[in-house]
């Protein structure tokens, strides 16, 4: 007796659905906050839909072959999206694992009274849904990694705000350790915005950097002297006194900069050197 | 052979470079804008860059030495309009470019060698240039 | 491990060749999405190396290739020449020494620009430089 798993599974893909999201309401780790239930069952009738067709096209067990790619399409796509909703692995694991858990338990419904063949079937749908399993992770991490990557990026943009605090006056208060990459970036932010505004004085604030070897005052030295090309001014303010001390023990030149020990003096400078004056008003009392 | 044109304007002598340089070509503007500046006796020459893209050692140098001979007769250098990527790629070459005046922009740049130079005066009278007046 | 994606021979004899250069490298840097700074840094460094070639060793090729390793995609521009190559590379290598009479920032100068920095020579057989720049390094 031919015994065709496909058509077996075919007409009973709403019992496998059923059980199947059965299965995922019953786990207490839900996560409803994360995805609601028509949400979930529409991610996993898709599945269940492109699988089951796929088991009766080909019945191959490779999941190299052609005719599985638009299930690890759809596969992907919702480990990729779950990652990026911030699901965790054993969330995104239980999703796979308990579809397996379900097709099994048809089976052992429908062909329970054969054991070989429940084997022999058990067996292949194991085979596949491991490898899905694999396939599964592997997009689930690399759309976590694409988070990772886009965050960098972020957390480089943000943290090198120009902001300007008077007309012709920019201020870059850098918050953190300034290695090379970071150098780069803060300079271009800072070019970038001197041709933008047509400022002439930029004022680098580091009251924020932590320490200050040879590393960090070279990267600021070239960030002035970069500044200076352009044709505009760059005054270093924000600098401490155990700064001051270790610049000096360490033998660093700053002598070809401008620094102030304020953001404040730093502004008083600018507003000097622009022939501005900030008066407090003489309130006439009548 | 190409030439970059060198514009009188006053006192001062105006460059806009508009083609990207090649080494020739630097080095003929050299001579030529130190001629100019012998033969008009200007005071100021402003070299705009703000359409290079590349700058590199030689064209640095270059930069330099017109500013060096423009000095020793008697006229100061501005180099206006140098665009970000530039700088910063000059800076990690290791050319600062420190005996040279800078500027953002052609005005800019003519009212920094009108500050540099002090009022125009008919018989040339030397005048101490004041550019760190309001240094601390 | 770096894969070459695609290669193109440039021959450079005369000085008017440094601008079609420069503008090949260009285009390639554009291609991969390179950011202005940069491509700009690649094309100064390439510049650099370029003059050296044509004053010391008469011209020669530079293959322009487009790279990848892994995610990352960048330009790498090998200088090859059969000029009276370098004798002493360290000296080469350091900031100030020139045998002509430039600033001798060419070599130094475009390692700085770059992320990767390779020099071969053989005195008397010639000089091969390979500068690899990151799009996003």
């Amino acid at each position: 007796m031919p015994f065709n798993i496909a058509k077996l599974l075919e007409n009973q893909k709403k019992n496998i659905l059923e059980l199947w999201m059965k299965n995922q309401l019953e786990d207490e780790g839900l996560r409803e906050d994360l995805i609601t239930n028509e949400e979930l069952r529409a991610q996993s009738e898709e599945l269940v839909g492109s699988l089951v067709a796929n088991i009766g096209a080909g019945g191959s067990t490779d999941l190299d072959g052609d005719n599985w790619s638009p299930v690890i399409e759809i596969l992907g796509g919702i480990a990729i999206t779950r990652a990026r909703q911030g699901f965790s692995p054993r969330e995104t694991g239980k999703f796979v694992y308990s579809l397996k858990e379900a097709i099994l338990e048809v089976l052992q419904e429908q062909i329970g009274d054969d054991p070989k063949m429940l084997f022999e079937e058990s067996r292949k749908i194991n085979r596949i849904m491991d490898g899905l399993t694999v396939v599964t992770f592997e997009t689930f991490i690399k759309g976590r990694e694409e988070v990772i990557l886009r965050q960098t990026d972020e957390i480089a943009e943000i943290s090198t705000p120009v902001i300007r605090v008077w007309d012709g006056i920019l201020a870059l208060p850098i918050i953190g350790t300034l290695d090379s990459q970071r150098t780069q970036i803060v300079m271009e932010n800072l070019l970038q915005e001197i041709v933008d505004t047509g400022s002439s004085i930029a004022i680098l604030d580091i009251s924020g950097v932590p320490a200050v070897d040879s590393l960090v005052a070279q990267h600021l030295i070239k960030t002035v002297s970069a500044t200076r090309l352009m044709g505009a001014e760059c005054i270093i303010s924000g600098i401490r006194p155990e700064i001051a001390q270790t610049v000096v023990h360490l033998g660093i030149d700053l002598s070809s900069i401008i620094t102030k020990s304020s953001l404040a003096s730093a502004l008083a400078y600018a507003f000097r050197t622009l022939r501005l004056e900030v008066r407090k008003q003489v309130v006439q009392n009548k | 052979m190409d030439k970059i044109p060198i514009l009188r304007m006053g006192n001062f002598l105006l460059v806009t470079i508009q083609v990207d340089l090649y080494d020739r070509l630097a080095l003929n503007l050299e001579a030529d804008l130190v001629q100019m500046v012998n033969k008009t006796s200007a005071r100021g020459v402003l070299i705009d860059i703000s359409a290079v893209s590349i700058v590199d050692s030689f064209m640095g140098r270059i930069i330099g030495n017109i500013a060096s001979m423009s000095k020793i007769l008697d006229a100061e250098t501005v180099v206006v309009g140098m665009q970000p990527a530039v700088a910063i790629t000059l800076i990690e070459l290791g050319l600062p470019l420190n005996g040279v005046h800078t500027a953002l922009n052609v005005e800019r740049g003519m009212k920094r060698l009108q500050e540099m130079i002090g009022p125009v005066q008919e018989d040339d009278d030397e005048i101490a240039p004041e550019d760190d007046s309001f240094a601390e | 491990m770096i894969l070459s994606l695609s290669k193109d021979n440039i021959q450079v004899q005369r000085e008017q060749d440094v601008v079609l250069l420069r503008n090949r490298v260009k285009e390639v840097a554009v291609k991969i999405k390179m950011g202005l700074l940069n491509q700009t840094k690649l094309i100064t460094a390439a510049s650099e190396l370029l003059r050296n070639m044509l004053r010391y060793g008469n011209g020669g090729t530079c293959l322009v290739e487009i790279v990848s390793r892994g995610r990352d995609n960048g330009v790498r521009l090998t200088f090859a020449d059969k000029g009276p190559g370098i004798a002493d590379i360290p000296q080469a290598m350091r900031d100030g020494f020139s045998t002509g009479r430039s600033l001798g920032l060419g070599l130094p100068g475009a390692k700085r620009l770059v992320n990767e920095f390779d020099i071969k020579s053989k005195v008397g057989e010639g000089t091969t430089v390979m500068i690899l720049k990151w799009a996003n390094g």
